[in-house]
């Protein structure tokens, strides 16, 4: 290797570190404040690691504070709309890969539609539409609107998965003797687990750090999500730091199981080998 | 095993015809090759027979049932792909039985009748192996061997050959002859190289624009095309053509080439005198070097040489002619040749490009 070669390397990978840093600051940072005694919260100014660590918030906000409801409510609702989300899209994005549907453009269309306004132009609206149906303050009205926002996206997500088997497959799989459906279920779901993986870990994410609807929509604790719980640590006179801090970090979890769990489809390329060479 | 009969067939794309009438009756256990060139609908009429494109008019009958509303699974066909479509997440045995477990079939039948398959085509030391540890034609034999499983009325191939390379694409030409001389089933094979047309075929159906050219066996298309599209596209090298006009010159048969010199012809034609029509000669039947009233002086332009034999690029005044012969004398063969067309081998096609 030559000396060229390696001082470009170098950069290459220093340009990576340095994005890499800048994008995990935040999350050290919520680590660092979640670990900081109050006491030395405010007094020991800004140091990168404190000079004594404890777990205080997280015991705080696990015994005295509601954040276990706020929890279980983010956990069933992102989990819901992860999954309902991606059955709908599967579907949708299979039949919009494979056939030959009269007003196709414009069932995209107007998918595409949906895409385009800011949801906070869709809030008031969307309200009046819930509150009469008594879905405003409920896990079920939040799933419902959440998942109306993702499918679009997420069928098109999956489309591009569809579109990337060949029709080949299928069609041999008729041959043999299944229907339509069976090949889509026994032949094509399974060569699409990545695109699966993949929609449900950005519908989950999505859904897990939404504010804006669950903060409209949902007034008492009993109902409100890991966000909107984040917001009873902030009081009429002080910001609660530790505890807020020690909150995310416990947030942060699910996600990343999720995603230890999925990361084996994301990265396996399943359809090698199925045509040609 | 069934026969297959279709019926004044059509198929369109919205406005754009593919298929213009094709009429076919296909025998119990014969092997029956589509042949053209691509785009002239063979493959769309495969799967038409497969159920896998809707019929536009017309009707296909399969051991004398009707099979137009009939979805692929129910007309009890197998296909091997181009690509050969294996299932990706399943072993080669997996793939093979699949059809058969659809069909709830015996764990103890499909095992056996799984073995035998494999046995037959060389697949038992493969058996648990994914379809992307395989080689081109060990997935080329997994998707035969899909087919033969489940004993179908009719094994439709689509191009199965054309991924392989040459060498392969020879042997597993020979397998397909064997498997169907063991198998005796009905086979319908699209190709668009007339070499496996004419190896494989009880019977040639030459297509050309969504229309049945010539239907016949290998040797027929070959001696006695019908048309110029078969006469061209059936034979490697192809045949000579020469546009002219065929004229009788005191009284002896003449054909005079547009803008070229007159050829003498040994015997008069069945056309009249003064017509417009295109002569064709093969190749290998433009006897060289020579002597006699009826030769030619041509000039060599190329010679390549196949080992088998050798290619003479040769013109005669404004119009060139290949010759094959396998006399190597002409490897290093210049200047001129003496040529003779000997009017047994001459094909002579009216205005239309009918053969006369």
């Amino acid at each position: 290797m030559t000396a060229k070669r390696i001082v470009s390397v170098l950069a290459h990978r220093l340009a990576i570190l340095a994005y890499v840093a800048f994008a995990l600051f935040p999350l050290y940072w919520l680590l660092k404040v979640s670990v900081t005694p109050n006491k030395l919260l405010y007094s020991e100014g800004i140091k990168m690691w404190p000079s004594r660590t404890s777990f205080e918030h997280f015991e705080f906000v696990l015994k005295h504070s509601e954040f276990p409801t706020f929890f279980k409510n983010s956990l069933i609702v992102s989990g819901s709309t992860a999954v309902i989300v991606t059955m709908l899209a599967s579907l949708a994005g299979y039949a919009l890969s494979r056939f030959n549907l009269r007003g196709k453009f414009w069932i995209v269309a107007l998918m595409l539609l949906t895409q385009m306004f800011p949801l906070v132009m869709l809030v008031a609206p969307i309200f009046k539409m819930l509150s009469p149906l008594g879905l405003t303050n409920s896990l079920t009205g939040l799933v419902i609107v959440y998942t109306a926002f993702n499918v679009p996206f997420a069928t098109f997500l999956m489309q591009s998965f569809f579109d990337g088997i060949p029709k080949d497959l299928e069609e041999a799989a008729m041959i043999d003797g299944a229907t339509q459906f069976v090949a889509f279920r026994q032949i094509i779901l399974p060569l699409t687990l990545p695109g699966i993986a993949a929609t449900l870990g950005f519908v989950f994410t999505a859904a897990w750090s939404e504010l804006l609807f669950s903060l409209m929509l949902i007034s008492g604790n009993d109902a409100a999500t890991f966000p909107v719980g984040l917001l009873s640590f902030v009081s009429k006179f002080s910001v609660d730091f530790g505890q807020m801090m020690a909150a995310g970090v416990m947030a942060l979890v699910p996600a990343c199981l999720f995603f230890l769990l999925i990361q084996r489809y994301l990265v396996q390329g399943l359809t090698a080998g199925a045509v040609k060479g | 095993m069934a026969s297959i009969d279709i019926a004044a067939i059509h198929k369109s794309y919205g406005i754009h015809p593919v298929l213009h009438g094709i009429d076919l009756a296909i025998k119990d256990g014969e092997f029956v090759v589509l042949v053209g060139p691509s785009g002239c609908g063979k493959s769309t009429l495969l799967r038409m027979i497969a159920g896998l494109e809707a019929v536009t008019d017309g009707e296909i009958r399969i051991d004398g049932k009707r099979v137009n509303d009939l979805a692929p699974k129910d007309r009890d066909i197998a296909m091997v792909f181009q690509s050969y479509a294996l299932y990706p997440h399943m072993s080669v045995a997996k793939n093979m039985s699949y059809s058969l477990r659809l069909r709830k079939t015996a764990k103890e039948t499909i095992a056996s009748v799984v073995a035998r398959a494999a046995n037959k085509l060389g697949l038992d030391p493969l058996m648990e192996r994914r379809p992307k540890a395989l080689s081109g034609g060990q997935r080329q034999r997994v998707a035969m061997g899909r087919a033969i499983v489940r004993e179908p009325k009719a094994f439709l191939f689509d191009e199965p050959l054309s991924n392989l390379d040459a060498r392969l694409r020879e042997q597993m030409r020979a397998e397909i002859k064997k498997l169907h001389k063991d198998l005796g089933a009905t086979s319908i094979y699209v190709t668009h190289d007339q070499i496996e047309a004419m190896t494989l075929a009880d019977r040639i159906v030459a297509m050309h624009g969504g229309i049945i050219q010539q239907v016949g066996s290998p040797l027929d298309l070959y001696d006695n095309p019908a048309n110029l599209f078969v006469a061209g596209f059936i034979g490697s090298p192809g045949m000579n053509f020469f546009e002219g006009r065929y004229m009788l010159v005191d009284g002896k048969p003449v054909f005079a080439p547009t803008g070229g010199v007159e050829l003498a012809l040994e015997a008069p034609a069945n056309l009249s005198d003064g017509s417009r029509a295109t002569l064709g000669i093969r190749p290998e039947h433009v006897v060289l070097g020579a002597e006699g009233p009826e030769t030619q002086m041509a000039a060599i332009d190329l010679v390549e040489p196949t080992g088998f034999g050798i290619i003479l690029h040769l013109t005669l005044g404004p119009v060139s002619l290949n010759a094959f012969t396998l006399d190597r004398r002409f490897l290093n063969a210049t200047g001129t040749v003496a040529v003779r067309l000997p009017a047994n081998h001459l094909h002579f096609f009216d205005e239309s490009g009918r053969k006369v």
